[in-house]
């Protein structure tokens, strides 16, 4: 007998693991900064260069910050969810405008809608180097103490934006 | 006619020269640069994955290699570079993942089924040794003739 149910017990066991292994998604790595603060930044704004924006300006608010550019083709998937979200004045949600430049940038908001409260301009891509960014868009929830709370990577999806993050945002803003 | 031709030709193999020019070594330092690859070599690229940050073509893994290359010029030693992108990246950077009891299956699986391999090997052997010390009786032996034949 056990001759039979040893091996049927070994796949089985191995076909587990695959299974578990087929339905994970490899480009999603878990983001290290959940539950950690946010790392400090200064940048200027996209529309107005002179003036800059710091993490602390946010402190206090519950917020989104959307990592966006102008040659990036999934952002334009996402961004009319983010146009009628801004629309309700639910969640502030600031752009970090990911290695572009300044008038391709503006041009993009002009034409598809500028739901943020501001973008800064991180030309370099040092900023986003320090919030971990590797897919854009990706899109982080802040909360009051400035913490991480949830990454979203890749573009928001409703589900996701319905499930998760208002959800969520919902609770921090207590 | 012909002049058009080499003319397109030229025109069509520039982004070609282009991207040549830009896949050079970036250091004017050949120490520094030899030591950014060393350790670029032993990490992931994030965008295309199984590709090293040292063999990476894309965009973060540049900005990558210039960000461990300035570390290194402020004299970081490869332990705190290590750090650095394990705080932003967490381990997955790191083709050498540390010790955790996450990573136990990982480090020791191999072993285990070694372990597991031999076991079931000397049982298997140490059976059939026994079948062999056991001969046949008279009895057995007769009844195997008759229902080989």
């Amino acid at each position: 007998m056990i001759k039979y149910l040893l091996p049927l017990s070994i796949f089985i066991v191995l076909a587990g693991f695959l299974a578990v292994g087929l339905s994970r998604d490899p480009r999603e790595v878990p983001s290290p900064l959940i539950n950690k603060a946010a790392p400090p930044f200064s940048l200027p704004q996209l529309h107005e260069p002179e003036k800059s924006f710091a993490l602390e300006d946010m402190k206090g608010k519950v917020w989104l910050l959307n990592v966006w550019a102008s040659w990036c083709i999934t952002c334009r998937y996402e961004h009319p969810l983010f146009n009628e979200l801004s629309k309700t004045g639910f969640v502030p949600i600031i752009g970090l405008n990911y290695k572009d430049e300044r008038p391709a940038a503006r041009l993009w908001l002009e034409q598809f809608g500028d739901p943020y409260l501001l973008s800064i301009s991180d030309t370099e891509g040092r900023v986003g180097i320090d919030f971990g960014v590797y897919l854009v868009p990706e899109t982080f929830v802040i909360d009051k103490s400035g913490a991480v709370r949830y990454k979203q990577i890749g573009p928001v999806t409703p589900e996701a934006l319905r499930d998760k993050i208002i959800p969520l945002v919902r609770e921090l803003q207590r | 006619m012909r002049r058009a031709i080499a003319i397109c030709l030229l025109f069509g193999f520039l982004p070609l020269v282009a991207v040549a020019q830009e896949a050079a070594p970036m250091a004017a330092d050949p120490e520094l640069e030899k030591r950014v690859l060393a350790l670029a070599e032993e990490l992931r690229c994030l965008v295309c994955q199984n590709e090293t940050l040292a063999a990476s073509q894309a965009p973060l893994a540049v900005d990558l290699r210039r960000e461990i290359r300035e570390q290194m010029q402020r004299g970081k030693t490869d332990s705190e570079i290590r750090a650095f992108l394990v705080e932003r990246y967490g381990d997955f950077v790191l083709y050498r993942p540390p010790v955790t009891p996450a990573t136990f299956l990982l480090w020791f699986g191999p072993f285990l089924l070694l372990v597991a391999g031999s076991a079931a090997l000397f049982i298997y052997l140490k059976r059939r040794s026994l079948l062999r010390d056991h001969p046949l009786t008279e009895d057995e032996r007769k009844r195997v003739e008759a229902l080989l034949q």
